[in-house]
């Protein structure tokens, strides 16, 4: 849909190698801001907005630069690789899969011995599993693995790696393009698949009154055997959570989503409360606390080699946001914790 | 206080929905001190500032929590059944034959899949809840909303039975040795905490937000004097327990001694506690900043995280008493 | 106890020997660091004991830059204490994450009004069903015993009352010492012999060395210490796993092949490449240690606290991890110190020089 979100999908960034993503959203976004740093864990953190105005509200955002993928842990004099998961991956679908490694951007293959076919009722734990190189060479100990995959069109939907979160990341960027009445700092984490590391480090330096992530976030609209829920569904808007394993949302900021979105007719939806966690758990702990919500594309498949996703989804996310800055999220929250 | 821990016991308040308890917490703390705030997680924070004296004043936060354990409802089904996920540690064998109730009233019947004489211990996934509804469209809740245990408080003697005890006990302690400490030399600062159950996470906030010289927490712990339990050495009726260790924190020698010599000092009957699992807001504070000695006074509880918490009246007042008299006096050099 | 001997000794094993056989129980650490100010103390210009009880010693660097390099090398071992006096006997809980099955028949100290040489006892077997006999022990299944009638034995020991292991550190084989708690007395032993050699040395930064507690029930003591310090870099001192069959060849470094320099996210890049070119440049032997995740170590800690620390980790291969017969190679202990004081020399005048460039 946007030759940004394609670059951001396509770069390369595990936790603690987020250079790569870095470098796109700096030279990206240098234009649109008044400041632009790197902290020392690695954060890009984007300012633009502040006045003078006492009451002016300090608004974060933050989406996370790193994608699931995998580390070496050592290379092999047969051309064999062995690795570790950074950030949750599920060991059931890696055999098979194709991988690049490391600076030199080796190619690899995730192996699966035939025999394992046959003897095939145990799931192989990541700690055993292989890549072949086919004796490459150039592949260190802590060389990052990602998946290859590529960017395309699946009938009306996006097909890509790492859309958690560089669809974040394109929607934060965009944003970042824009001018609302509040301070707004942009900031593009890091570590926050092995534990929202960046995240609130960045809120301790920021201190904003308000913070929101954004997401690429869990889709389960597929076929089962009975009626459960679907956690998010694909082309009903934006998700936002009440509750995830990391936190719970602060209820004002839930209220002001989905006033906004029905005011201005953009569909929206409630993530199944307990699945997942965001950088909202560690934003929402800086210092004296920060009220902090996740808003998210549904995504299909995430923390895989391809994900889906409704480009509407991601319209109506970024609109979402849009008028939620320009109206009440810019604002000063109040005391407003009485119950709808 | 009985009426009081009653009274507290009776209202609504998972975790991070806190807001009747705290209005319930702010009626009765009225006169009782100088200040009274809401912080940004939604904490309530009474100040009671000291009286000039002879005596080295501290900064002193005591901590109970207002949140209470619960479910979310995750999906309605077409059915009108709705499942569900834990607010905090929930324990799951507890919740076939218990009820629950909603913010807006609506009651909840836990159900389990299959045949009711299943042996299988149930998982979560296969328990859902009947709201009393034929449909999606029927059903007056919805994803994303909580419930509760139903409020069910009775008493047999000085024996307390009700499903949030933890820590609206704790709360009811609060507030009484708020009400009876006449004065102090110390800055008290009472904090009715939110999201304890779920990482005390409003603790870990107010905590850095308050820069604490000394933080008490006020909760409950678990007994080893019920059948087969796990051996501890923690028994209703014998006396507050002073903490010395829980899964997350070791207590400050000195903030012990201080209630452990306080105690002995006032003929205040108490315990020591080491309690292999579970923890407080104090483990929270402890490493806030730059560190907080750290201690805690328990409430032994049976049967903690069920619907069925059983509570001694007579420790509760113990642990008053023991606050009380702690913080009239000197905390140690 | 060698509680008469002079704090002089600058003999690796003696010292490791003297630090290893000290108790000092997470939460419990005042024998340990009393024992260790006395050698911290002539090699630092100010120390200090701050609220959860972490000592603090600052040595001076030698311009007044004021940049400052937080050393971490926790004090505190794992142990076990008191829940319940039961007909004579103590039942316990462990403290830190102690391998139970190391502990049946193992020799204890209980610190009770006094201290009380115990041990770790259990059904003897000949008593048992084949098949009570064929489980491994659960904790309901030991108790101490201290040889006490009920009654003494109240007078003596309550509940909440800390419990250490009771082990001599000794020399094995060729350059090899066993003992308990070289998780992580070897590290202190490192920073101290790193601080010996910087008394010889010119280095620029402040260093501050931190021997922290608690680091076995959370690196408690760690995340406040440099919260309190906010130090511009940190360096954490521990111990990692050497092979030995069981462990994993992909987690575990050969024994004695030098320090150990972590690589992954919890490690600052740039500054990781420092202790890398120190060791090459000095000639120090190191190998890698490959964290793709929580180092589970004080660098865990200090790499988030406030607004972000850079952090390194260098770590000394041990076998028999959490047990009393913890093994070290002694002259990697030699090593690291070295490549710690010569990294310390190093530390960049300008600041920006630890900047992220975008490869990382």
């Amino acid at each position: 849909m946007d030759e940004l979100l394609e670059k951001l999908s396509i770069a390369r960034g595990v936790a603690g190698h987020e250079g790569e993503v870095r470098t796109i959203l700096r030279e990206e976004l240098a234009p649109y801001v008044e400041e632009i740093s790197v902290d020392s864990i690695g954060n890009l953190i984007a300012r633009k907005g502040k006045s003078d105005a006492a009451e002016q509200q300090r608004v974060m955002l933050a989406a996370h630069m790193d994608e699931v993928g995998g580390m070496v842990m050592r290379a092999n004099s047969d051309g064999t690789v062995k690795f570790r998961n950074v950030g949750g991956l599920d060991p059931r679908i890696l055999p098979g899969k194709q991988v690049t490694i490391g600076p030199k951007s080796v190619p690899g293959v995730i192996m699966r011995a035939p025999h394992a076919a046959r003897s095939g009722r145990r799931v192989v734990p990541i700690s055993d599993l292989l890549i072949d190189t086919g004796g490459a060479g150039g592949i260190e100990p802590g060389d990052m693995i990602t998946f290859e995959s590529g960017y395309e069109q699946y009938g009306k939907l996006l097909k890509g790696k790492a859309f958690d979160d560089r669809v974040g990341c394109y929607i934060l960027a965009e944003l970042l393009k824009s001018e609302f009445p509040c301070e707004l700092v942009g900031v593009f984490t890091v570590q926050e698949e092995i534990g929202l590391r960046g995240a609130g480090v960045a809120a301790y330096t920021v201190q904003p009154d308000v913070a929101v992530a954004l997401e690429g976030t869990v889709a389960d609209d597929l076929p089962k055997q009975s009626d459960e829920s679907p956690t998010t569904e694909l082309g009903k808007g934006p998700s936002i959570s009440v509750m995830d394993r990391s936190a719970h949302a602060d209820r004002r900021l839930i209220r002001i989503l989905t006033e906004t979105a029905s005011e201005h007719d953009i569909p929206w939806q409630i993530k199944q409360p307990g699945v997942g966690g965001t950088d909202v758990g560690t934003i929402h702990l800086a210092r004296a606390g920060v009220p902090a919500v996740a808003v998210a594309v549904p995504c299909r498949y995430i923390h895989t080699p391809a994900a889906l996703m409704d480009p509407e989804d991601v319209k109506n996310t970024l609109k979402l946001m849009d008028r939620a800055l320009s109206g009440p999220l810019g604002r000063p929250l109040g005391a407003g914790w009485s119950e709808e | 206080m009985r009426a009081l821990i009653e009274e507290l016991c009776g209202v609504f308040g998972p975790s991070g929905q806190e807001e009747r308890v705290r209005e319930a917490i702010i009626n009765q703390l009225d006169g009782l001190v100088d200040e009274i705030r809401t912080d940004r997680l939604g904490n309530l924070i009474a100040v009671k500032r000291p009286t000039a004296g002879e005596v080295t004043s501290r900064r002193i936060m005591l901590a109970s929590h207002m949140d209470e354990i619960g479910i979310m409802v995750t999906h309605v089904d077409a059915q009108g059944f709705c499942r569900f996920t834990t607010i905090g540690g929930v324990v799951t064998n507890s919740l076939i034959g218990s009820r629950v109730h909603f913010a807006n009233g609506v009651e909840g019947a836990f159900g389990l899949e299959g045949s009711p004489i299943a042996r299988d211990r149930p998982t979560p996934q296969k328990l859902f809840l009947d709201v009393g509804a034929d449909s999606r469209e029927d059903a007056r809740v919805q994803v994303g909303d909580s419930a509760v245990f139903r409020s069910s408080f009775g008493a047999v003697g000085d024996r307390l039975f009700s499903p949030n005890l933890d820590d609206r006990i704790g709360c009811a302690v609060l507030i009484q040795t708020l009400r009876e400490l006449e004065s102090s030399p110390h800055e008290i600062l009472a904090v009715f905490t939110a999201q304890e159950e779920v990482g005390a996470r409003g603790a870990t906030t107010a905590g850095y937000g308050l820069e604490p010289e000394v933080i008490l927490a006020i909760d409950v712990t678990a007994t080893g004097d019920f059948p087969k339990a796990t051996p501890m050495d923690v028994a209703l009726g014998k006396g507050p327990a002073i903490k010395v260790m829980d899964r997350r924190m070791i207590s400050h020698p000195k903030v012990r001694g201080w209630l452990e010599s306080t105690a002995q000092e006032h003929d205040i009957p108490y315990q020591l506690e080491v309690l292999e699992f579970g923890s407080t807001d104090a483990s929270a504070v402890q490493v806030s900043r730059s560190g907080v000695p750290a201690g805690a006074i328990s409430i032994p509880c049976r049967y903690v995280h069920t619907p069925s918490q059983v509570a001694d009246y007579n420790d509760a007042c113990g642990a008053v008493r023991l606050l009380v008299n702690a913080l009239s006096g000197e905390y140690p050099q | 106890m060698n509680s008469d001997k002079k704090p002089q000794s600058s003999d690796c094993f003696s010292l490791l020997k003297e630090l290893s056989e000290t108790p000092g129980v997470s939460g419990r650490e005042e024998q340990i660091r009393a024992r260790i100010s006395e050698y911290l103390a002539p090699l630092v210009d100010e120390l200090h004991t701050d609220t959860l009880g972490n000592l603090t010693g600052l040595r001076r660097g030698h311009n007044s830059s004021g940049k400052r390099v937080m050393l971490a090398a926790h004090m505190d071992e794992i142990g076990l204490i008191v829940t319940r006096l039961e007909k004579g006997f103590l039942r316990f809980a462990p403290v830190g994450g102690v391998d139970l099955g190391a502990l049946p028949a193992q020799e204890v100290t209980v610190h009770g009004r006094s201290d009380l040489p115990g041990l770790i006892a259990s059904r003897p077997p000949h008593v048992l069903s084949m098949e009570e006999r064929e489980k491994p022990f659960a904790q309901a299944d030991l108790f101490i015993d201290v040889g006490l009638a009920p009654d003494k034995l109240a007078d003596q020991v309550s509940v909440g009352d800390f419990i250490s292991i009771r082990r001599s550190a000794d020399g094995l084989g060729k350059g090899h010492a066993t003992g308990k708690a070289f998780d992580n007395r070897l590290s202190v032993v490192v920073l101290l012999q790193a601080l010996r050699i910087l008394q010889g040395r010119s280095h620029g930064w402040d260093v501050v060395s931190v021997v922290s507690v608690q680091e076995e029930i959370g690196l408690r003591g760690a995340k406040t210490a440099t919260f309190h310090l906010a130090p511009d870099v940190g360096i954490a001192l521990d111990v990692t796993y050497a092979e030995q069959p069981g462990a994993s060849p992909d987690e575990a470094l050969p024994m004695g092949s030098g320090p150990a320099i972590g690589l992954g996210p919890n490690m600052h890049p740039v500054l990781r490449q420092l202790l890398v070119n120190t060791a090459e440049r000095e000639e120090i032997p190191y190998t890698n240690e490959v964290l793709p995740g929580n180092s589970g170590t004080d660098a865990w800690a200090m790499q988030v606290s406030q607004s972000g620390v850079p952090t390194a980790l260098i770590s000394v291969p041990i076998r028999n991890m959490h047990t009393p017969a913890e093994t070290v190679a002694l002259k990697d202990i030699d090593r690291s110190a070295r490549l710690l004081a010569g990294t310390i020399c190093v530390l960049p005048e300008d600041l920006s020089a630890l900047a992220l460039d975008d490869q990382a």
